[in-house]
């Protein structure tokens, strides 16, 4: 029996490397200045995924929500062995909080249709919130098991997982369908496969073909540009490089549900942390300082 | 999507397993009480599970007023779809404006579940709540009384305030530690009331097989005193020292993320927004260069010691005594220092 897999991914910022100059004045993220990176547990869902299907076939599809740019996250599934690449990409949804980014996965998976398994990475790193994976899972009608570390086995369309909860773990069965997240310590992610990446490394959705042909000549006529984007489109249809773009027609998304007007939180302040240096007392570092220090600390009861 | 209920009570999620309350829910309670009394409301606790009755006690005890029993067989154990569908039923049933939730493996499970069914706002993780009138800048429309929502985010680079207008209850994960555990008043009173809710086999769906839950090795929450290395300690050996000083003072050993991420010791060790929040009496923290997520963790201790070669570290700025000095110099001095205190 096969099992067809859609997996959620997010290309994040990599928040390791980032300043406050990053925040827009309205406290949402400006995304387009910053590094990006393959939200790093996404990278453990898809490889789930992908086990599965080597294990018992079927079918791995990728779903990203973002700007065209987000494609890489999608090119870099393929390169690993990912069947279908999508990207949900339009601005009406841009500023969507985790319930509204739900909706819109919820529905860009019931468009994708029949699926055994969604997997998502348990949490993204710009918001670490690992909101969004049970919060489509209740979109979608469907259970969840979350903080999965091993995907024991799946038999007659029942999956057994071992799930860590932090001071231990639990072993649960669940039939499918059903929507996992999924944590680092599940697998070791296969690196790209270099066939694939010769394959596919031209791989466009339409919107980044037309962001290339507006770079390349800036002087064009819209109808020109047009023209040349049509062009280079079909070229690329023929070598079976175009991936696809949904926008939130696409997924008949219920436009109240998304964006802005979908996110019931609102970002009221954002504070870039700024250190204050406020007074510590300096303590030198002799053993007359040390004694003195110690000697404070017991005549005032912090311990003993 | 619920509208707001301005009288609506303020609820704690009362996560309890294998028959004790876990201690977040406590901490909670307090919380729930403080921001009740500066709304003008009472307070209210969910306590599903299977013969869970004797810990309202304790929940009125740390602050509620109505405790709303859910006991049914088919909550023994945590499970999502059951759990959630009780704290569904009694939020669209009692319309609290407030809904806290312990940001836990459960909670964090749990709430988005919630939260999604009744389409309304929550937000994760957050460090310290409380209570504002917001001015909403796109309709120019005043809140009154909103749950201000703060929350690190971006990795811990940006502290961020977030609220719900207007689809409500407003509803947030609070992590472990955060809040301050208050005394218990025993003699205060509050009511039981026993809810039903019907728990059909569709909330069934996930199997449960087994279940192993591990002893906590490293009680760093419990530790009056911790004494902490980070990435400067440069070496697994060089971590004996942290052990020997932790030792004398009697305290438990912490560490940051860059030396777990290095290597130098478990993760169970670990202090900082990813790893566990803490509030003791003493904070040594040797070596640390003192990144946000560290310090988000570890800054309501009560004296902060630090220990740094580098007098810019941003330690220093949540430091009550600064030691600027190699800590393999600084260490064996302190160690006798306390031998000749304690003889």
């Amino acid at each position: 029996m096969s099992y067809d897999s859609i997996v959620c991914v997010k290309q994040v910022p990599d928040t390791a490397n980032i300043t406050a100059e990053a925040m827009k004045e309205d406290g949402t993220v400006n995304r387009s200045a910053l590094p990006t990176i393959f939200n790093p547990e996404d990278l453990h869902a898809l490889e789930t995924a992908l086990e599965v299907r080597d294990q018992y076939g079927g079918t791995v599809t990728v779903i990203t929500m973002g700007p065209p740019k987000a494609a890489d996250v999608l090119r870099d599934s393929l390169f690993r062995g990912a069947d279908r690449g999508i990207l949900l990409t339009d601005r009406r949804a841009a500023a969507s909080d985790t319930l509204a980014t739900s909706y819109i996965l919820a529905q860009a998976v019931r468009t994708v249709g029949r699926f055994d398994f969604v997997f998502c990475g348990r949490q993204a790193i710009d918001g670490d919130t690992a909101q969004v994976g049970p919060q489509c899972a209740e979109k979608l009608g469907i259970p969840q098991v979350t903080y999965l570390e091993q995907l024991i086995s799946v038999h007659d369309r029942v999956a057994r997982i071992r799930r860590n909860i932090g001071h231990g773990w639990e072993i649960v069965e669940a039939k499918l369908p059903v929507l996992i997240t999924v944590l680092e310590s599940a697998n070791e992610p296969r690196p790209p496969a270099a066939k694939r990446v010769m394959r596919l490394k031209h791989a466009r959705v339409p919107a980044e073909v037309a962001g290339e042909v507006k770079a390349a000549s800036p002087n064009a006529s819209e109808q020109e540009l047009a023209a040349e984007t049509d062009r280079r489109i079909s070229a690329l249809r023929q070598c079976g490089l175009m991936l696809e773009q949904w926008d939130l027609d696409a997924i008949h998304a219920d436009l109240q549900r998304c964006g802005l007007a979908g996110s019931p939180t609102k970002v009221h302040r954002v504070q870039a942390i700024v250190l204050t240096k406020e007074g510590f007392r300096p303590v030198p570092a002799t053993e007359q300082g040390i004694r003195e220090l110690i000697h404070e600390l017991v005549v005032d009861r912090t311990w003993g | 999507m619920t509208e707001p209920n301005r009288q609506g009570e303020v609820w704690v999620f009362a996560e309890q397993e294998d028959g004790g309350l876990h201690d977040v829910a406590l901490e909670l309670c307090g919380k729930a009480r403080e921001l009740a009394d500066r709304l003008g409301v009472k307070t209210g606790a969910v306590l599903p599970g299977a013969g869970v009755g004797p810990l309202a006690k304790n929940l009125i005890a740390h602050g509620i007023d109505t405790v709303y029993l859910v006991d049914h067989p088919r909550l023994t154990h945590y499970q999502t779809l059951p759990y959630a569908k009780v704290l569904v039923s009694l939020v669209e049933k009692h319309r609290p404006q407030i809904c806290v939730i312990g940001a836990t493996a459960i909670g964090r499970d749990l709430a988005p579940r919630v939260a999604s069914t009744l389409r309304s706002g929550l937000t994760a993780d957050c460090t310290d709540l409380d209570i504002s009138d917001v001015m909403d800048p796109k309709a120019k429309v005043e809140h009154k009384n909103l749950l201000l929502q703060i929350r690190p985010a971006f990795g811990g680079n940006i502290i961020a305030t977030i609220v719900n207008y207007d689809q409500w209850p407003q509803m947030a994960t609070v992590r472990e530690g955060v809040m301050p555990l208050k005394p218990s008043a025993n003699g205060r009173s509050g009511q039981v009331v026993e809810e039903k809710v019907e728990i059909d086999d569709a909330a069934m769906a996930i199997k449960l097989i087994q279940r192993h839950i591990e002893p906590r090795k490293v009680n760093l929450k419990g530790a009056r005193v911790i004494v902490s290395g980070g990435g400067g300690i440069g070496s697994k050996d060089n971590f004996k020292l942290i052990y020997e000083l932790a030792g004398a003072i009697g305290g438990a050993v912490g560490a940051s993320r860059a030396a777990v991420d290095s290597g130098y010791i478990g993760k169970e060790h670990q202090v900082g927004q990813t790893g566990t929040t803490v509030r003791p009496a003493l904070y040594v923290a040797v070596g640390i260069s003192g990144a946000v997520q560290h310090r988000a963790g570890m800054e309501e201790s009560a004296k902060i010691i630090a220990i740094n070669t580098d007098r810019d570290a941003p330690i220093f700025s949540v430091a009550h005594y600064g030691i600027v000095g190699d800590y393999k110099q600084v260490l064996p001095m302190m160690i006798k220092a306390i031998k000749e205190k304690t003889r």
